[in-house]
């Protein structure tokens, strides 16, 4: 019985770490109820219901919670995977940017490539400039020692001024202050997904990069729980000075981490702008809020692959409830808000599942007593 | 009712373990009283029952035949309680003084006045002969001086019973003879002293009686006149353990390992860490070099396993020079390493026993394919070690390692540098922290290396251990080499005279 238990996905996510996102989720949203009391009380009952049920009210809704969730799981990859090897990526919004503009680049200058292969370029192309532009931070770290976060953030602000440059100078639409819109064979197919969630004749944004986002955790599980990478990788992260001690070079470790988890979130870029809903770069100075929120993602998820997946999609159903709050005058910022609170208690997450597991021991423990007496 | 503390039937009981059951402890008043067990036979915890740290479920505490409640440290000072913890708990800018007060100051006017303090300092220390310097700083002082220092910080808040834990650890030869004498003093002039050690010299070198507890039990409280070092560790371990190892005469063979001139610098303040270092090790030789710690041993090891840039000199492993090479060209040219620390660089705490069992194999084809750990490999080779070196872990293969105990760990660590394909093991204090019985299984397995003609460099703290085992002694004094000593021709003595750099011997590097 136990086993078979343990197999499932409560196994893979490890019961008591996915309990203790729940309990975060729960207090936070339990805080958020009462921000909205505080700010509209007549209103509070019928806003929270909005914000916990508008995401699964009708099947357009589902379809914005997949679009949403898409490149926040993809950040929230980005994070992760810096995160089990012992690396704080904060720099996923630069990498996520610079992705996204490559993307878009290819997306509409690439014309003579056909079909899916425009599109296929275009992911690539988004990888391989986040892989770029994570790999510096990680350069500098393991040759320099410099801090990861300090030159990811630095990365951030070069990242989207260097962006807006390139997009007024090679890829401009005047009337909207934006990049063009890329070729419509650069977009990531839709498979139908947009017929499925849909409301009447309003079709939802769901594309089918929610299943390379899918696809994506499902590698990075792959490699860090099958390959002598992850191995390496996960070594230096927990206990750089006995990966050292091994023989594991743990500069080359950190440089391949941050070029994994750059390429991850670059990849996201792509998706967002390359969802076919007629989303473009925006020439503003404001760091990609995508990026960010890989982070609470990633956290809320105690950086496990398959919990990402899970995390990202609430984290996207959470925006498309708050989008809806709208209706009853609330701000959308109210549900900033209220995710904050979630990840302020996500933090205690972990605190949760030593709780959690010394409570299991004990039972265990009174259980073995009682049976022995 | 001469018991001046008694702990009588203290239980107290952890999720999953007993780890006092039932134990009584008499302290006479005026006595030394050695409290033996190995390592997890719940020393520690009874002592934090003392100190109120842990209420027990059972028992009672009885100061002078009077029950008292112990809630915590403050109650226990109150009680007259004091203790040296084996680390010394001192804040290293201030002074000896402003140390010994620190907490207890006295105070005028709301400012702070330390003349009074002084004259009882100074008063106490030539009572009990313990000499200190009041006004150096201590991180200027002797590891002796701080230890002194704390021994003064429990006389001066007039603490009646003193418990001393493991406090010969860090200590040179000489500075633990004189450690007993201070203790013997004290105990003259009316002290109680409970004496927590697993070292059976000293017992019977300065106890009057022992209390021995074994896997959370009391085995039993004797008289240490009488008793002999076999009886005690019988009486600790449960068995009977040899304290001499039998070692085998054998010719050394060909050179293994060469050290030619090593220089190995403080990056930041540019201070030789070792210098000028030359030696060599043999096929079939255990060198030790001893020295107290902190002299440039560390350093030394790091050099020679390529965790640390030399900046001077070579390195020779079987005659090719590494001094440049990378961690796994050494490993793979045959050098194994027991690290000192094995939480820092021996294991990674939070991987299973297995992953640690391959921490440098899981990359060779038979662990791996296209870049594919093979798992079931992986638990195979593990459940052999650990069958192998009997070493216990919980769960098996998959326990993780910080959930086992010290000894076992460090099995884990001699189990993995073993059977690697070696022909030198560096041995960094490989019985660092570890019981009688651990250390008796490790110091076989070293032998047994030795035996099957590896070269053997052992680092280490202990004097015992350094004359037990090893076939030739370097003494390692602020980085340098300044003695190579036989251990059948030297003494205890003067092995610390050149460990406390005050004899150097002429012709050493």
């Amino acid at each position: 019985m136990n086993e078979i238990k343990q197999r499932g996905l409560w196994g893979l996510l490890g019961f008591s770490s996915a309990l203790s996102s729940f309990a975060a989720i729960a207090v936070g949203l339990l805080f958020g109820f009462f921000l909205l009391l505080i700010a509209n009380a007549t209103d509070a009952a019928a806003g929270f219901r909005t914000l916990i049920t508008s995401g699964f009210s009708d099947l357009k809704s589902m379809g914005q919670v997949l679009y949403f969730a898409t490149p926040i799981i993809m950040t929230g990859l980005s994070v992760g995977f810096a995160g089990k090897t012992g690396l704080f990526n904060i720099g996923a919004t630069g990498q996520f940017t610079v992705g996204a503009y490559c993307a878009v680049f290819v997306g509409v200058r690439f014309s003579f490539l056909p079909g899916l292969t425009l599109c296929l370029a275009a992911l690539l192309a988004a990888m391989l400039a986040g892989a770029i532009w994570g790999s510096i931070p990680g350069l500098l770290k393991a040759w320099l020692n410099v801090n990861e976060v300090i030159s990811c953030i630095m990365m951030n602000y070069i990242g989207m001024y260097l962006v807006n440059y390139l997009v007024i100078q090679t890829i401009y639409n005047h009337r909207h202050n934006a990049s063009m819109n890329v070729l419509s064979n650069a977009n990531v197919p839709r498979l139908g997904l947009d017929r499925i969630f849909r409301d009447g004749n309003i079709v939802s944004s769901a594309n089918g990069g929610i299943f390379i986002a899918i696809l994506a955790a499902i590698a990075m599980y792959v490699i860090l729980e099958k390959t002598t990478l992850g191995y390496e990788l996960k070594a230096c992260g927990l206990n750089k000075n006995a990966a050292q001690y091994a023989g594991i070079s743990a500069k080359r470790g950190i440089v391949t981490a941050m070029v994994i988890s750059g390429a991850l979130a670059g990849l996201g870029g792509a998706l967002l702008y390359l969802s076919g809903a007629g989303k473009n770069i925006d020439v503003v100075d404001v760091l990609a809020q995508e990026g960010f929120n890989g982070i609470p993602v990633a956290l809320l998820a105690l950086n496990n692959p398959i919990g990402i997946i899970f995390s990202g999609l609430f984290i996207g159903y959470m925006t498309v409830g708050g989008f809806n709050m709208q209706l009853y005058n609330f701000s959308p910022q109210v549900v900033n808000m209220i995710v904050a609170v979630i990840i302020y208690f996500s933090a205690f997450a972990l605190l949760v599942k030593g709780f959690i597991q010394k409570l299991g021991q004990r039972e265990k423990q009174s259980g073995k007593e009682a049976g022995g007496e | 009712m001469d018991y001046i503390i008694e702990m009588n039937g203290i239980t107290k009981k952890f999720p999953g373990v007993i780890a006092n059951d039932h134990i009584t402890l008499q302290l006479k008043k005026g006595e030394i009283h050695a409290l033996l067990g190995e390592n997890g036979a719940g020393k520690s915890t009874l002592m934090s029952v003392l100190f109120g740290l842990y209420q027990p479920e059972s028992g009672v505490i009885l100061k002078e035949g009077n029950a008292v409640k112990i809630n915590g440290p403050n109650d226990a000072t109150r009680l007259g309680i004091g203790m040296v913890h084996q680390h010394f708990k001192l804040v290293h800018n201030f002074t000896v003084l402003e140390n010994i007060v620190l907490g207890v100051e006295t105070v005028k006017h709301g400012l702070l006045s330390m003349e009074e303090a002084r004259e009882k300092v100074v008063a106490l220390s030539r009572t009990y002969g313990l000499e200190i310097d009041p006004d150096a700083p201590v991180s200027d002082i002797t590891v002796g001086m701080q230890q002194r220092t704390e021994i003064l910080k429990m006389l001066y808040r007039e603490n009646e019973i003193l418990i001393f834990d493991e406090p010969t650890a860090v200590l040179t030869p000489q500075e633990i003879a004189e450690l007993m004498k201070i203790m013997k003093n004290l105990k003259e002039q009316g002290k109680s002293i409970l004496f927590i050690t697993h070292k059976l010299n000293e017992i019977l070198a300065v106890a009057d009686r022992c209390t021995v507890l074994r896997k959370g039990k009391g085995v039993g409280t004797i008289e240490v006149a009488g008793a002999t070092k076999e009886g005690l560790s019988e009486m600790m371990v449960g068995r009977k353990v040899s304290l001499e190892m039998a070692k085998s005469d054998i010719d050394p063979g060909a050179v293994v390992l060469d050290v030619r001139e090593l220089t190995v610098k403080n990056k930041i303040t540019g201070k030789n860490l070792v210098c000028n270092v030359s030696f060599s090790v043999r096929e079939g030789e255990i060198v030790c070099v001893a020295g107290i710690d902190g002299n440039g041993q560390s350093e030394l090891v790091y050099a020679l396993t390529g965790l640390l840039r030399a900046e001077n000199g070579q390195v020779f492993l079987r005659g090719k020079d590494i001094t440049r090479a990378t961690v796994r060209e050494r490993g793979n040219r045959g050098m194994a390493h027991i690290p000192e620390d094995r939480h820092k660089h021996g294991l990674v705490l939070d991987y299973s026993i297995a992953y640690n069992m391959v921490l440098q194999h899981y990359f060779e084809p038979a662990f791996q394919r296209h870049g594919f750990i093979n798992y079931g490999a992986v638990y195979a080779y593990a459940a052999g070690l650990i069958e192998k070196y009997d070493v216990r872990c919980g769960q098996g293969v998959k326990t993780a390692a910080r959930s086992m105990s010290g000894g076992n760990q460090q099995k884990a660590i001699i189990a993995r540098e073993a059977e690697r394909e070696h022909k030198l093991l560096v041995a960094v204090q490989p019985t660092r922290g570890l019981d009688v019985g651990a250390i008796e299984y490790i110091h076989e397995r070293l032998l047994e290396e030795r035996g099957k003609g590896k070269g053997i460099l052992l680092i280490s703290l202990e004097l015992e251990e350094v004359f037990s085992i090893s076939d030739r002694i370097l003494v390692i004094y602020e980085g340098q080499i300044v003695a190579d000593l036989d251990p059948k021709s030297v003494t205890y003595q003067e092995l610390g005279l050149y460990m406390a750099g005050s004899k150097r011997k002429e012709g050493a590097s």
